[in-house]
């Protein structure tokens, strides 16, 4: 059996034929002298972009988060445990030599090496073991089967590098671009590759990627024509950016969300009726409306977003209910109490969401005190290490990478401390599962055990805001993340 | 013509007096500089979380961070790495940047002369208008022309300069599409492009410094103005502009020459704002992503290039005060 999805033909796209020529400035939300060459160090939106022009990966998402193949002609796997790679023919890297297995063990085996310092070692560390079987293959053995390996092998992380490569000070990978400056936290130039292994792309000449950190200049410059697309427009900002003419706004759905964590191995927050009373008390349509002007999904207190593929739609939507959550309150022994709840910038939106949880919680008698963080820092020192905090997870590309980073009982990030054998006895199940709809099924299943048992509160999915010009064609959403997915520079062309 | 006497001869001692200032001053600026260096690893290693946290971000495992730390030298004791660092400081061994994979030396090299292109050109508008306003205002003092320009000053001292650059970016970028919002300049740019980019950030730092320039340049003139040897002076039929340009100034320099060396210093790292907001490479903006990235040996030398900049604009100040004062230049 293959793995879902991996060998459909590339769907036609319904825009006009794409145009050659032209340079396009993107601007993204961060850029430090942290920024990195290295795909394993990845670690932000302009890493991501970055290196997305300048290499490929096995893998890549297509618009409905599906694994589409990319360096990887086939991923075939009959238990799921030990997969064989057929490798493109005629793949080369800037600098001539071709793609050989080599380069892929070299890229796959090195996220195991601490020194690496990769941002997915942990993902990693399922790889028992990879070999290359002739140049053109090679074969990957898990610690336990798998079926979702060829959408993990998508992510920006594991693009592929050419064996050996260790210093990063320049680029030599398959993308459509090649490296013609870099220089930390200032700019990225590449410009077209030739050579490039998809048949007449990339469109661009050049294409040029810096880092704004402040929100209104990024605006700013792209309704000033200085720059041609940006990420992470505040929804406050969008009516702006759509008055001005010219330019449109970007709404990626996606799994991001901010959620509210009790710790479940202390009182009184780990109290099941103080749980239910905070997901009933929490007014999910004001949360979206006000604070993200509605570009967002309804959450109901589990992590999968309405648009995936193992989105269980027949779980009731937990309602504002200030009744209901009084009850609970009152259940725990509880009413009355006074607790403080730690927020910071850092957690998008959290700060806000606090007020309201605040408001809405002295309605029932709850008295909690909002307690604001500064960013920098929050994560180490405050993130789940106090009874009521805040947390921000990114959309990540499978349901099972979200499951076991963030709930599973003995995972490092498991935000609220919850435990829930079932839970994880599914998790794995799910893992290995060959059958689609017994797979949706297990998955739903967990989706419900979150929804009803987990510390954690998850109002609304935030959708991701681009804004970019008109003039630039060929854009759409790709829900792994903004910057249609980070993968812009493959796909966009000038119109100009 | 005869009027008060600028000796040009120096007196004996003159510069036996100043090598001495310069030599004690040199002197306690690198003891200033190793307290400060000291004060910023004391204090930037009480911040929580250190360089293998930041780098790993939020989903780094303890095992991760071990790892990292070790790799980057963070497992040693702090005072050790201090001193290792002051000693590849003393030698001229640029340490090497924990986050960058480059020596702090050549991301420096990189963000440095930005920096002082940027201050260089707002000095050279900012200088020569500061001093026309004070010293215009100063002899016109009490009519229309100098209240008029006094509330200017006042109110562009108050003005923050976030508002200042917003709106230049709004009207001038956004609105009329004249100027950049952002610094694009390259190396590879050309003089059009190159002074279209600047026009934007060096006004908005302008703005301040002249206004601060000016108003203290206007007052050291008219203390000056009101001495009886300025009477003395029209008296015997001097003409007001050279009374000012050839009696008043000398006598006013010590204190303009102060107000100006503040306001430059400031240029240097007080331009974050400034950075943020046109995305300008700078060192300032530097400094703070050091700080945010936890990476020592970087932050350390961003502070050991601000205070050493201070130290030597206020030497140079003091230095030129003296030379021009005939009293304390004798003493």
């Amino acid at each position: 059996m293959s793995a879902g999805g991996l060998l459909l033909p590339r769907s036609l796209s319904a825009q006009p034929k794409p145009r050659y020529g032209g340079r396009i400035r993107v601007a993204s939300i961060s850029s430090s002298t942290a920024d990195t060459l290295d795909p394993a160090k990845a670690a932000l939106s302009t890493d991501y972009v970055r290196v997305n022009m300048f290499y490929n990966g096995l893998t890549r998402y297509d618009r409905n988060l599906a694994a589409q193949p990319e360096l990887a002609e086939t991923m075939e796997s009959s238990d799921r445990q030990t997969w064989r790679i057929k490798l493109r023919k005629g793949v080369a890297f800037h600098d001539g030599k071709p793609l050989t297995s080599s380069d892929v063990v070299y890229s796959l085996l090195r996220h195991k090496d601490p020194a690496t310092a990769s941002k997915i070692k942990t993902i990693a560390d399922q790889f028992v073991e990879i070999r290359g079987d002739g140049p053109d293959e090679v074969v990957i053995r898990l610690a336990g089967p798998n079926a979702d390996l060829p959408l993990i092998l998508a992510q920006a992380q594991f693009l592929i590098v050419r064996n050996g490569e260790r210093n990063f000070h320049t680029v030599n990978g398959t993308g459509p671009y090649k490296l013609a400056e870099f220089t930390p936290g200032v700019r990225t130039v590449g410009v077209r590759n030739a050579n490039y292994w998809k048949h007449g792309r990339p469109y661009l000449d050049e294409i040029e990627l810096i880092g704004i950190p402040d929100e209104v200049s990024r605006v700013n410059a792209l309704l000033s024509g200085d720059v041609h697309f940006i990420n992470a427009v505040s929804p406050l900002s969008t009516k702006r950016v759509q008055a001005a003419g010219g330019y449109e706004i970007l709404s990626t759905p996606s799994g991001l969300y901010t959620d509210f964590i009790m710790q479940q191995k202390e009182l009184p927050t780990g109290n099941p009726h103080f749980v239910l009373a905070i997901k009933y008390l929490l007014d999910r349509g004001l949360i979206k409306r006000a604070l993200f002007r509605d570009f967002g999904f309804i959450a109901n207190d589990q992590p999968i977003p309405p648009f995936h593929p193992y989105y269980r739609s027949d779980l009731p939507q937990r309602p504002h209910d200030p009744d209901r959550a009084k009850w609970h309150l009152a259940q725990a022994g509880l009413t009355g109490v006074r607790l403080p709840m730690y927020c910071s910038p850092a957690a998008e939106g959290s700060v806000d969401m606090a007020s309201v949880i605040q408001e809405l919680g002295s309605q029932i008698g709850l008295r909690l005190a909002v307690n604001r963080m500064p960013s920098d820092g929050y994560w180490s020192t405050h993130w789940m290490k106090h009874p009521l905090t805040f947390g921000n997870n990114n959309p990540r590309p499978t349901a099972d990478l979200m499951f076991s980073l963030f709930y599973k009982s003995d995972s490092v990030w498991n935000e609220s401390k919850w435990n829930n054998p079932t839970f994880d006895r599914l998790l794995l199940e799910a893992r290995g599962e060959a059958d689609e709809h017994r797979r949706k099924q297990l998955y739903g299943e967990m989706q419900e055990l979150v929804s009803d048992y987990c510390g954690v509160a998850i109002p609304v999915f935030i959708n991701l805001l681009d804004g970019y010009d008109r003039r630039v064609k060929g854009v759409y959403p790709i829900p792994i993340g903004g910057l249609m997915g980070y993968m812009l520079a493959d796909n966009v062309w000038w119109d100009g | 013509m005869a009027s008060v006497p600028v000796p040009l001869e120096r007196a004996p001692g003159t510069s036996f007096v100043l090598l001495r200032l310069i030599a004690g001053r040199v002197g306690s600026a690198l003891l200033t500089l190793l307290l400060v260096s000291l004060v910023v690893f004391v204090i930037s290693g009480m911040l929580p979380g250190d360089a293998a946290q930041e780098m790993l971000g939020q989903s780094a495992t303890p095992a991760q961070v071990a790892a990292l730390r070790h790799q980057l030298g963070l497992d040693v004791p702090a005072h050790i790495r201090y001193l290792s660092w002051l000693g590849g400081m003393l030698t001229g061994h640029s340490s090497y940047s924990l986050v960058a994979n480059m020596p702090v030396g050549e991301i420096i090299g990189q963000r440095l002369p930005n920096s002082l292109i940027l201050a260089g050109l707002t000095t050279a508008v900012a200088v020569p208008v500061a001093l026309f306003i004070g010293i215009y205002s100063a002899m016109r003092r009490g009519t229309f022309i100098d209240r008029a320009l006094n509330i200017g000053t006042l109110a562009l001292v108050a003005v923050p300069e976030f508002l200042m650059a917003t709106v230049g970016v709004l009207i001038f970028a956004v609105k009329l599409r004249l100027l950049p919002s952002i610094m694009l300049s390259t190396e590879h740019s050309s003089w059009g492009e190159f002074l279209r980019s600047y026009t934007l950030p060096v006004m908005s730092l302008a703005f301040v410094v002249i206004a601060q320039m000016a108003r203290m340049t206007r007052a050291a003139v008219v203390d000056q103005l009101n001495r009886p040897y300025v009477e003395m002076a029209l008296l015997k039929g001097v003409k007001p502009g050279r009374i000012v340009l050839c009696h008043v100034l000398p006598n006013a320099v010590g204190p303009i020459v102060n107000a100006i060396a503040l306001s430059l210093s400031y240029l240097l790292g007080g331009a974050i704002i400034v950075e943020t907001i046109f995305n300008y490479p700078g060192i300032a903006s530097l400094m703070v992503n050091a700080v945010t990235s936890r990476d020592m040996p970087l932050l350390q030398t961003c502070a050991m290039i601000f205070c050493a900049a201070y130290l030597l604009l206020v030497l140079i100040a003091d230095v030129v005060a003296i030379l021009a004062n005939p009293k304390l230049r004798s003493q």
